[in-house]
């Protein structure tokens, strides 16, 4: 029998709140983390904003140790292990130093790219021939499974520990995998979830492919406009999310509050195929992915409440809201409702898909529909589709039951899971 | 500069990268760095460019391996300050 899974512990670090208590109160309040950074300017960037989280000196300090601080220069390490010790503290379990590891809990943290800023400084010694001058750490701060390695080493997990990578769907696939895990058997616990390096040499190749905005340099705060008809390119975002799901008997035994309940998802991808691209996603896969969620679930179309999209504030909205009109067969007012958290932090690349699902799961345990901000001209072709009540504008306190989130990534890749309101 | 000076800043350098404190309390020329100290082998790698930027020498690969204990060090770095 398939074993049933719940999220007991959630950490995030997010442009617009670093800590999960702040994050539910940033999503509340519809705050933007989107800032101007003149380093940016400098470089000649046309984009010269993003989405970074705020972490102080006395915060490393908390997090790491003097000894893992020395010459650690990799942003998405930093917001990994944040997030990835907070949800497992937040889900009651202990960081313990012990000599043996614990052979049932497993590390499933996903990147795009790590350590950039790490390697830049590697590159630039092994060209002036000082190679031996790099120390020990290059290789483990910019090796993909490094945040995988240094979480697993910190909470000292026994089980599968390792790393993926699928562009934006990256985080959500992470849960996606760890859930699988824990219902076939083979873990009782899974720390999921996803981080994403930034600065100018994360950003630069964004910014090289004019999909970013470069009209908001002066005003950072109204640039990331999902669903809006003047959006005008993603906000380049980071940070990390992170969820602790377990095996719901095991949560139970332990008394470990639960936020929600994992009931399964899809992914899949369009393989570039039938109008989907390295850049562009087949709409048939994206459907078929939505579709399929729901089947693995046994859920109705008409049961999903609540929907929180990819939607990154291009052009891509308007096609990704067809897609989900086509695949529930649900229009206008029957929509369900609808929000984007990209309108407030930016799209965070390979951390968006965990940064956004915790801030699904925070709707369902606390009865919230966080706002969508900065689409006050709603696309009319997306109000064509849908009406604009299902695109909440402010907050609203409603109690939702299921939330489907989504992730369409680079690379033509799908991610669809959705969570349920847990009714003990 | 004296055995003593040598021997103390090197004391300074290694204390960051140390995972048995207690062999700290008596260290002198026969510490063990992996032995009593317990440093990570591939923070070895560190202590040695800490001491380069200390004392301003550089340590060649070869001269890195002997490198077991303080007083191979301190015999190192007397050797390229000489």
């Amino acid at each position: 029998m398939k074993r049933r899974v719940v999220i007991t512990g959630m950490g995030v670090a997010s442009p617009n709140a670093v800590g999960l208590a702040d994050f539910r109160n940033a999503i509340r309040e519809g705050r933007s983390g989107i800032r101007f950074f003149p380093e940016l300017e400098k470089l000649k960037f046309k984009c010269q904003i993003g989405g970074k989280p705020e972490i102080s000196e006395k915060m490393l300090q908390e997090y790491f140790s003097p000894l893992q601080l020395r010459g650690l220069n990799s942003s998405g390490i930093f917001y990994g292990v944040i997030a990835g010790k907070d949800a497992w503290k937040d889900a009651g379990l202990l960081i313990e130093e012990k000599e043996k590891p614990d052979w049932n809990s497993g590390i499933i943290f996903g990147t795009g790219i790590l350590g950039v800023d790490k390697f830049r400084e590697a590159i630039h010694l092994i060209d002036e021939g000082k190679t031996r001058r790099l120390g020990s750490t290059s290789v483990l701060q910019t090796m993909a499974s490094g945040i995988s390695a240094y979480l697993g080493g910190i909470l000292g997990c026994g089980n599968q520990v390792t790393t993926n990578s699928s562009a934006c769907t990256t985080g959500t696939e992470a849960l996606l995998m760890g859930f699988d895990r824990i219902s076939s058997g083979k873990a009782e616990r899974m720390l999921v979830g996803s981080c994403a390096d930034d600065g100018p040499y994360v950003w630069g190749g964004f910014d090289a492919m004019r999909i970013l905005p470069a009209n908001y340099n002066s005003t950072p705060e109204k640039a990331s406009r999902p669903m809006s008809e003047s959006a005008a390119g993603f906000v380049p975002g980071s940070g990390a999310g992170a969820l602790l799901l377990e095996d719901l008997d095991s949560a139970k035994k332990r008394g470990a509050k639960i936020y929600a309940e994992v009931l399964g998802g899809e992914i899949n991808s369009g393989g570039q195929r039938g109008g989907g691209s390295m850049t562009a996603a087949n709409d048939e896969a994206v459907q078929r992915c939505i579709v399929k969620a729901l089947e693995n679930c046994s859920l109705k179309k008409d049961e999903i409440d609540g929907i929180n999209g990819h939607l990154t504030a291009t052009k891509g909205d308007v096609t990704e809201i067809k897609n989900w009109v086509n695949a529930l067969g649900r229009k206008g007012k029957d929509f369900p409702l609808i929000n984007s958290l990209k309108g407030m932090t930016g799209h965070c690349l390979s951390a968006s898909g965990s940064i956004e699902c915790v801030a699904s799961v925070l709707q369902l345990s606390d009865n919230f529909i966080f706002p969508n901000i900065n689409c006050e001209d709603l696309h009319p072709e997306i109000v064509k589709l849908i009406t604009s009540e299902n695109i909440p504008r402010e907050t609203l306190q409603t109690e939702v039951k299921t939330i489907a989130k989504a992730s369409f990534g680079f690379g033509d890749v799908n991610a669809v899971v959705i969570f349920k309101k847990y009714i003990a | 500069m004296s055995e003593k000076e040598i021997i103390s800043r090197l004391k300074k350098i290694v204390q960051p990268y140390v995972q048995r404190p207690e062999g700290l309390e008596n260290f002198r020329e026969s510490t063990s760095f992996i032995g009593d100290l317990e440093i990570n082998s591939a923070n070895l790698v560190d202590v040695v460019l800490d001491v380069e930027d200390e004392f301003d020498i550089e340590i060649d690969n070869d001269s890195m391996e002997g490198m077991q204990t303080v007083g191979d060090a301190k015999k190192i770095i007397q050797q390229k300050l000489a």
